[in-house]
């Protein structure tokens, strides 16, 4: 285009006459731009493909190094009569039935106490009191919650336990109420965005019919939201299920199966892990039998982080699936 | 039957804010009642104060009393969740509840009053209310698909069973067309024509051509400049109102030379 | 259901003229409800309030307590390296720091160019499946890494350091010999790195996406290759979503106990030599590391420790919330 090239005998005098060639990018300029253009695509890719490396690496070796041992006698066992790296009498080498146990008990305590306060607490947000001082202040200490580090909670359900039920006390429920202490913000937040999106159209369709104001919230605001806050609160599960520092001191270790959740220490999944991981070895004394194995306690602590994994995408999968197939179509 | 509704001296704030200016009106029983007027005039507001749904609002309160065939909705023993079963509602948009089928939105304000219903007459109701909302004919084979899944028209009229269904005295509809094609429109108005029989209607309406086709009286609201309170210009038989009103202001509105 | 009949049924109306005073049922239900729900949101005041004051009344003797005991403890916790609390906590705090931020810096780009690909570059139906991949990555119990730095990237990764401190030792954070088994602080921030990139990854993508049409669009019209509108439009737009999503991340980042805890050698010093073993150590691993085996007082202390990490975590989620807000006021 050439159009550059005005007829300067036309131009009035007042107006200045412009090349625009001036302004023209140069060819180098261009191509510059154009190289600089597919040089952050190229680096965008490869931040993706670098993020993928470790993502895959740690299922792939999970999978890999867990299956060796993952079969149902360890399901079925716990680490009783387990002795070095000695097979037991079921020839098996011990088990994660006692973690297994300890892990949905000890969840099951901490959705038993966080799902109903951290719903009842987003009604109260969204529906009693959306604004003024009260909420302002639930809504910053809710932020200042679900920042709370998770080691954190544990010392507080720890210090808790002392104080209240004697020193040294260790069980499964305080492991839980250190969990509900992490449980609590997500669900609270997750519920309350559930909350706000049912359309205000629904709540006043039910007042105006004279349904009182509970009635309304349980069987139209909460059961429009519901698929929401079940996924939400799925999500939250499998993100505590996989805590591992809380309960080391508040839950404790064993190596028998515990049932009751209120006496006794218990066995989680992740502190299992991280207790065959810590020992590193077992002992194979001189004369041990040819199926005793040193390697033994890092192999268990595979088969129980796959166990993890497993549960982990499972409740992940299952959140999503909710969420996306009952899902309620406002509009 | 309906009820009438006689409304005396009310003032509408919203915190401190005067929104509406002190409107006296009388709402026959078994007639239609159209508000009309610019936005912003404080009509929508006035219609949700007969059946307390303003207070839905926080900080929205009244002066003045509306009086339901004498009695007080404003008096202190009054329970406003009371009022409502009395003065049904429906709104601009068509809002059937999503997780309800059809047959249970109509059955929503009864189930959820918490009584005991039989199954065969939980059938009857619904069965009477869908067809006083002109509905039952089009839906009958496929009531336990969701309410959601109809066209606007029906689910407009499907909120109009729903709101009937409850037996109120009085009807209050707010723009109930404004979302509607001119088909679903015409439907809505011939149910309201037939309704009038048994519920005193109050209809708020953008659209003059509307309230002139199915209002029995008009009332036009206005308000002096933005930010000031609406108040009720002039209240008229509808035939007065359009043809021959006797105040300005309504005059230059309904003949389209307004503002 | 029964045919339909041609007249439809009368419900019989019990009152026609309903009064308004007769008392409405579900009253007393509407009350307790309400009432629960306050009960519920007081609650959270309350939870806070008792982890605050739980935790001072258990960490007292480190205050009100016997001076002398409470530095003997301590410096039997160090071997005599640290005589009282803020000497104690200092390099701890210096850890905690250094391996925190050593992990933002390593996440933050890569974690921004995957938003960025997700968001503007990826087709459709694989960034759908790439938002659930990242979300995935959050999923994984930091055990799971803790258990995977251990034993499977401590030894891949040290020729990779071993060359770094080969070809930049001339530069003190590379400072050589790299250790090996590689358990040093350069290592944990990679796990570390990995764990947070979930966070700001998710985060920053949200906000890219909500980028206003418009102004995409206006800069193409221009005639601005991707990059550059990406640094014309998305970028400006999503400034204030990406430092808070990076101080979440780091927030996070700060109280993470167990994977540093399995991967880190520990050391007690204001160290940052990254490549070499046993020079620093973090809060929430100390506390982990030494609570076993600590006596009453000890535990004290390590809940001092403990109070320290929760203002810094608090410090910084309270930053990334002031900077959310700032910008959604504009």
């Amino acid at each position: 285009m050439s159009d550059s090239r005005n007829d300067n005998s036309q131009q009035s005098s007042a107006t200045p006459v412009i090349d625009f060639d001036k302004f023209k990018p140069t060819r180098s300029y261009t191509a510059a731009r154009k190289r600089k253009d597919i040089a952050m695509h190229v680096l965008i890719v490869m931040a993706f493909v670098i993020a993928c490396i470790p993502l895959i690496s740690v299922l792939w070796t999970t999978l890999v190094n867990g299956i060796h041992r993952f079969n149902w006698d360890f399901l079925s066992h716990n680490m009783t009569n387990v002795i070095g790296g000695e097979a037991t009498a079921t020839n098996g080498y011990g088990g994660i039935l006692h973690a297994i146990v300890g892990t949905l008990e000890i969840t099951a305590g901490a959705m038993v106490i966080s799902i109903p306060v951290g719903i009842m607490c987003s009604v109260f947000l969204t529906e009693y009191r959306q604004t003024g001082r009260l909420s302002r202040m639930i809504h910053l200490l809710v932020d200042v919650m679900s920042g709370i580090p998770s080691i954190v909670a544990g010392l507080f359900a720890f210090s808790m336990f002392a104080i209240l039920a004697g020193p040294g006390t260790l069980n499964g429920f305080e492991g839980s109420v250190a969990l509900s202490l992490l449980m609590i913000p997500t669900v609270v937040k997750t519920t309350e965005e559930m909350l706000m999106i049912v359309p205000n159209d629904l709540r006043e369709a039910s007042l105006a019919l004279g349904v009182t104001k509970q009635r309304t919230i349980t069987k139209v605001v909460l059961r429009t939201a519901l698929p929401g806050i079940v996924s939400g609160s799925i999500l939250a599960i499998a993100r505590v299920i996989g805590e591992t520092a809380p309960l080391l001191m508040t839950a404790g270790y064993i190596v028998s199966t515990n049932a009751n959740l209120f006496s006794g220490q218990m066995t989680t999944l992740p502190v299992f892990v991280y207790q065959e991981y810590s020992k590193l070895r077992a002992n194979c004394p001189v004369g041990s039998s040819a199926s005793c194995v040193t390697t033994i306690p890092m192999e268990r602590a595979w088969a129980a982080a796959l166990m993890l994994i497993l549960i982990v995408l499972v409740l992940n999968l299952i959140g999503r699936i909710i969420a996306r197939v009952f899902a309620v179509k406002t509009k | 039957m309906g009820q009438r509704i006689d409304v005396n001296h009310l003032n509408i704030y919203y915190g401190s804010f005067l929104a509406v200016e002190d409107v006296n009106l009388n709402i026959q029983a078994n007639k239609v009642t159209a508000f009309i007027g610019p936005s912003g005039c404080g009509k929508s507001t006035v219609l949700r104060t007969l059946d307390r749904m303003h207070e839905i609002t926080p900080g929205a309160r009244v002066e003045g009393e509306v009086l339901l065939e004498g009695q007080n909705l404003y008096a202190s023993d009054v329970d406003p969740v009371a009022v409502r079963r009395d003065v049904g509602m429906v709104f601009q948009r068509p809002n059937p509840f999503p997780t309800m089928s059809i047959r249970e939105n109509v059955l929503a304000g009864a189930r959820l009053n918490n009584r005991k219903i039989s199954k065969s007459d939980a059938d009857d109701l619904v069965e009477w209310a869908l067809r006083g909302a002109n509905l039952w004919n089009e839906v009958k084979d496929r009531l336990d698909n969701p309410g959601i899944g109809l066209s606007g028209g029906q689910q407009q009229r499907l909120c109009i069973a729903r709101a009937v269904a409850v037996h109120p005295q009085v009807l209050l509809m707010d723009e109930p067309c404004s979302a509607l094609d001119p088909i679903s429109t015409l439907a809505v108005e011939d149910l309201i024509n037939e309704l009038k029989n048994d519920y005193t209607i109050v209809i708020v309406t953008h659209n003059m051509q509307q309230a002139a086709r199915i209002a029995d009286y008009t009332a036009f609201f206005n308000l002096k400049a933005v930010g000031q309170p609406g108040h009720l210009e002039y209240f008229a038989d509808t035939t007065t109102m359009f043809n021959n009103p006797q105040n300005e202001e309504a005059e230059r509105y309904v003949s389209g030379r307004f503002g | 259901m029964s045919a339909p009949t041609t007249v439809a049924p009368q419900p019989s109306t019990t009152d026609a003229s309903t009064s308004l005073t007769k008392p409405v049922n579900g009253k007393r239900a509407d009350k307790v409800f309400k009432g629960i729900a306050t009960v519920c949101g007081v609650l959270i005041l309350v939870v806070l309030a008792a982890v605050a004051i739980f935790l001072l009344v258990r960490a007292w003797p480190l205050i009100g307590g016997n001076r002398k005991e409470v530095d003997a403890t301590i410096s039997s916790f160090t071997g005599g390296a640290a005589t009282n609390f803020w000497a104690y906590v200092g390099p701890l705090v210096f850890g905690t720091v250094l391996v925190s931020a050593l992990a933002l810096i390593i996440a933050f780009f890569i974690a921004i160019g995957i938003a960025l690909f997700i968001s503007h570059y990826a087709p459709k139906r694989l960034a759908a499946v790439l938002s659930y991949v990242v979300d995935l990555l959050a999923a994984i119990p930091s055990v799971i890494y803790g258990l995977w730095g251990g034993i499977v990237l401590v030894p891949a990764i040290y020729p990779f350091w071993n060359w770094i401190a080969e070809h930049l030792g001339f530069i003190p954070l590379f400072a050589g010999p790299a250790a090996n088994p590689p358990r040093t602080v350069a290592t944990v921030a990679v796990v570390l790195a990995i764990m947070i990139l979930p966070i700001i990854t998710s985060i920053s993508r949200d906000i890219f996406l909500q980028t206003p049409k418009l102004l995409q669009e206006a800069a193409l019209g221009l005639g601005a290759t991707k990059w550059e509108m990406i640094k014309l439009a998305v970028l400006p737009f999503g400034k204030s979503g990406i430092v808070s999503a990076s101080m979440l991340g780091l927030g996070r980042a700060l109280g993470e106990t167990m994977a540093v805890l399995m991967i880190l050698s520990p050391g007690m010093s204001y160290s940052f030599k990254l490549l070499q073993a046993s020079q620093n150590q973090t809060i929430a691993a100390n506390i982990a590391a030494q609570y076993p085996e600590a006596n009453s007082l000890g535990v004290s202390v390590l809940i001092g420790t403990g109070l320290v990490l929760f203002v810094i975590t608090f410090l910084v989620n309270f930053a990334a919330r002031k900077i959310t807000q700032k910008a959604s006021v504009k």
